[in-house]
């Protein structure tokens, strides 16, 4: 009667992807704890950084040659590159309906692309 | 006499709201008025109940836009001054009037391995469980499901994603993995992974908001993601 039923008896209950979705999440679940500390840390320092008026140039200069803040960065940029792309991937599937291997390739594009764009940021700060 | 206006969905999926005047009495439920006028004004009104004591899951239906339990709701709680507006459950085809099909609604249950597995034979003695261990507890918290469809007719992640098992069949699920006797906890858990399970969740908790028997099936999808997780963790899955 119903595909169910059939997937059932044949033994094959799986659901697709099972493992791979598992993984996502964790990996968003992750990665949502280290962006909840790594915020937290960026927006303390952008505070800081305007209330004692720091200019551009001073705030360079704390960041150049810093392996601290380019370690920091690096994992920051690190756990957007995971998280994002994740939850757009769960949005296209649900709000456009698009849920062909193609939008897992995109959404990995996109996750390099964030990834790169990030530690291109970081990296310019670091070494400027 | 007090009347109540009711505006009750008639015909199939492009069906229409139809009024009806029903006569207003003292603790009346939404059932009560349904019947009132399938038997005295429209024989050809089409919906489902059985036992009209909460215990089956027949009638649940849409009132004043919300999935109820019609039996155990009072026409007090829900009227509207005195209007009333009553149509099928959501997410769920219309078959005529105020019944849905539920084959979908209940094939999720066996596509979310919503059949115990018994490990035991005729010659094994009784499984002991302790009333007070972890699984029987949690256990307990879910297993008072009568599959009314309540839940499933409340749930955004179903009316987004047909495929998505809903928050029943999940809730099912959750109290044989925590059955000791279960012999296919595997294969559950991986049945229940995924886009079309536990994971599309989005803890709206309208099943929790809306189960008649107080079930909080978003507590248990919550407690499938950590079991899938710790057994994708394990490489078990």
């Amino acid at each position: 009667m119903s595909s169910a039923g059939q997937t059932y008896a044949a033994g094959s209950a799986t659901a697709p992807g099972a493992k791979f979705e598992a993984w996502l999440w964790i990996a968003q679940r992750a990665s949502a704890a280290v962006l909840a500390l790594c915020v937290l840390v960026h927006l303390v320092t952008i505070i800081y950084a305007v209330r004692h008026g720091l200019t551009g140039a001073a705030i360079l200069g704390r960041t150049q040659g810093n392996g601290a803040a380019l370690a920091f960065y690096t994992l920051y940029v690190l756990a957007i590159a995971v998280h994002a792309p994740i939850g757009l991937r769960t949005l296209c599937q649900e709000w456009l309906g698009w849920r062909s291997a193609s939008l897992n390739w995109v959404v990995a594009g996109i996750a390099l692309a964030l990834f790169a764009f990030g530690l291109r940021a970081g990296w310019a700060v670091f070494s400027a | 006499m007090n009347m109540l206006q009711v505006s009750v969905w008639r015909g199939g999926a492009d069906g229409e709201y139809r009024n009806y005047e029903v006569p207003r009495q003292e603790s009346q439920s939404v059932l009560d008025v349904v019947t009132y006028i399938q038997r005295s004004i429209d024989p050809t009104l089409s919906y489902r109940f059985a036992c009209r004591v909460g215990m089956c899951g027949a009638c649940a239906m849409t009132v004043n836009g919300v999935a109820r339990w019609t039996c155990r709701t009072h026409v007090a709680k829900v009227v509207k001054g005195n209007a009333i507006q009553i149509a099928p459950l959501a997410n769920l085809p219309v078959v005529k009037d105020l019944v849905t099909d539920m084959r979908e609604f209940f094939d999720k249950w066996a596509r979310a391995r919503g059949q115990f597995a018994p490990q035991a034979t005729r010659k094994d003695a009784f499984a002991r469980v302790a009333s007070d261990s972890p699984g029987r507890v949690a256990a307990n918290a879910g297993i008072e499901c009568i599959g009314c469809g309540v839940c499933y007719a409340s749930c955004d992640v179903v009316s987004w994603n047909p495929d998505y098992l809903g928050p029943a069949a999940l809730n099912r699920a959750w109290t044989l993995v925590n059955d000791v006797r279960d012999g296919a906890r595997r294969e559950r858990l991986a049945a229940v992974a995924g886009d079309a399970g536990c994971h599309a969740c989005h803890t709206h908790l309208s099943c929790s908001e809306r189960c008649p028997k107080n079930i909080a099936p978003t507590a248990s999808i919550a407690g499938l993601k950590r079991a899938v997780a710790l057994a994708a963790w394990k490489g078990e899955l």
